[in-house]
């Protein structure tokens, strides 16, 4: 208010200004109108040129420059905003492939451990078996033998009775009948020697 | 340089008498610095518009920053709807501008400290804003010397006072520029008249005031421009927005 009261009263003034300077050299050079005309035919000259070409020609290149920078950092910025959002989904996927792969090589070795476990049982059952085999054929065998061992004996006590009765007596007996003694013998013996 | 400090402000002929009819519209030093003042913003700008590269040089940025400063200004006071009229407001600030800051040199003509030039851009101001006024908002633009919320009774001397507020605008505002730079200007010439007139004994303390006041006075140049242009601004504002 006070400023606005200020330069009313400097613009009243000038008309006293006028008077004031007039004794000197005719007053404010701003109030003599000769060259009013002149500067605003040469204010709007200036200033119309001025305005047409800054609007025309320079406002809209400075614009597009700084338009142009804009989106270019714009540009840079998403650019490096998307290398971040992969460099991490990347990251993301190699964190995924390492626990799946510890997932993984632990799944084979715990595969590994259950195959192993179940060759060595199988192993062992095929080994049981076979030694199972074994001792039933020489069991079988030695069985077979026991019973084989008593006819052999039978034999061998026939022929040697024979060959001692030939020598002792010095003629040949008929086997058949020493055969039945023997026979005879070895019934009534037999638990005694084999332990049957 | 004559003692008076007025001569400064004298406008003289340059070269012939040119006549349009009964006009005298010859070419004076005014308007030597008007020519020199528009051919400065245009070089500075063109410069500074030629190559876009992506870290600007000097020039290049100051354009920028004047482009983004004036530009922030209308946003700040004028909204988004006063876009189609940045390139006006700011070939106005800068013309004025430059027009002040070459009337800093010395033996240089301020085109700013006559009343005439500030008052034709003052009149096509308040012209061109009242049109505006009048085509965007009708006879609805007339709302504008009727406050809201004002008590009937005080109403008619409220818009009486509005009406005369809205009709000055074009005085104030050339008033304005034009005194301050006249006022500076004539200030200075006084100083620098005390130098000489106090001689090397008593010239010193005139002089560090004449150093002093050169500072305020380029201060001066760019806050008038700056007012100037944002009281633009502020009359588009009305005319665009009817706040009233």
């Amino acid at each position: 208010m006070v400023k606005k009261i200020f330069f009313q009263l400097i613009f009243f003034n000038l008309f006293f200004l006028k008077e004031v300077f007039a004794a000197e050299s005719g007053g404010m050079p701003q109030l003599n109108p000769e060259f009013w005309i002149s500067q605003i035919f040469w204010l709007t000259l200036t200033f119309g040129i001025l305005y047409i070409v800054l609007s025309k020609l320079i406002l809209p290149k400075i614009s597009a420059n700084l338009e142009l920078r804009k989106s270019q950092i714009q540009e840079n910025i998403e650019a490096a905003e998307k290398q971040r959002e992969s460099s991490e989904a990347k990251l993301k996927e190699y964190d995924d492939i390492v626990s799946k792969s510890k997932l993984e090589a632990n799944n084979i070795f715990k595969e590994a451990r259950e195959n192993a476990l179940k060759e060595i049982n199988a192993k062992k059952e095929t080994l049981d078996k076979q030694i199972d085999e074994e001792i039933k054929k020489v069991e079988q065998e030695i069985n077979l033998l026991r019973k084989g061992a008593s006819e052999k004996i039978n034999k061998i006590a026939i022929e040697t009775t024979s060959e001692l009765l030939v020598k002792l007596i010095g003629t040949e007996v008929n086997s058949s009948s020493i055969s039945a003694i023997v026979d005879d013998l070895s019934k009534r013996n037999g638990d005694k020697y084999y332990g049957n | 340089m004559a003692a008076n400090p007025m001569t400064q402000f004298e406008v003289y002929r340059i070269g012939p008498e040119i006549k349009v009819g009964a006009f005298d519209i010859s070419f004076t030093n005014a308007s030597l610095f008007m020519v020199i003042s528009s051919l400065a913003i245009l070089i500075i700008f063109n410069l500074g518009s030629k190559k876009n590269s992506l870290l600007p040089n000097k020039i290049q940025l100051l354009a920028e920053l004047s482009y983004t400063f004036v530009s922030k200004m209308i946003s700040d006071t004028a909204g988004s709807k006063a876009k189609p009229y940045f390139s006006f407001i700011f070939s106005l600030f800068m013309f004025v501008l430059f027009c002040n800051m070459f009337g800093m040199i010395p033996y240089t003509f301020t085109v700013t400290s006559h009343i005439i030039v500030t008052f034709v851009l003052a009149a096509f101001i308040f012209v061109s804003v009242t049109i505006i006024g009048f085509i965007k908002h009708g006879i609805g633009y007339l709302k504008l010397f009727v406050p809201s919320g004002v008590p009937i009774v005080l109403l008619p001397l409220i818009v009486v006072i509005e009406i005369i507020s809205y009709l000055s605008r074009p005085i104030s505002l050339s008033v304005r520029l034009f005194a301050n730079m006249m006022a500076g200007h004539t200030m200075m010439k006084v100083f620098g008249g005390f130098v000489i007139s106090l001689g090397v004994v008593g010239g010193w303390l005139p002089l560090s005031f004449s150093v002093a006041l050169t500072g305020l006075e380029i201060l001066v140049a760019f806050l008038q421009a700056y007012v100037f242009a944002i009281l633009t601004c502020i009359y588009l504002n009305d005319a665009l927005n009817l706040h009233h």
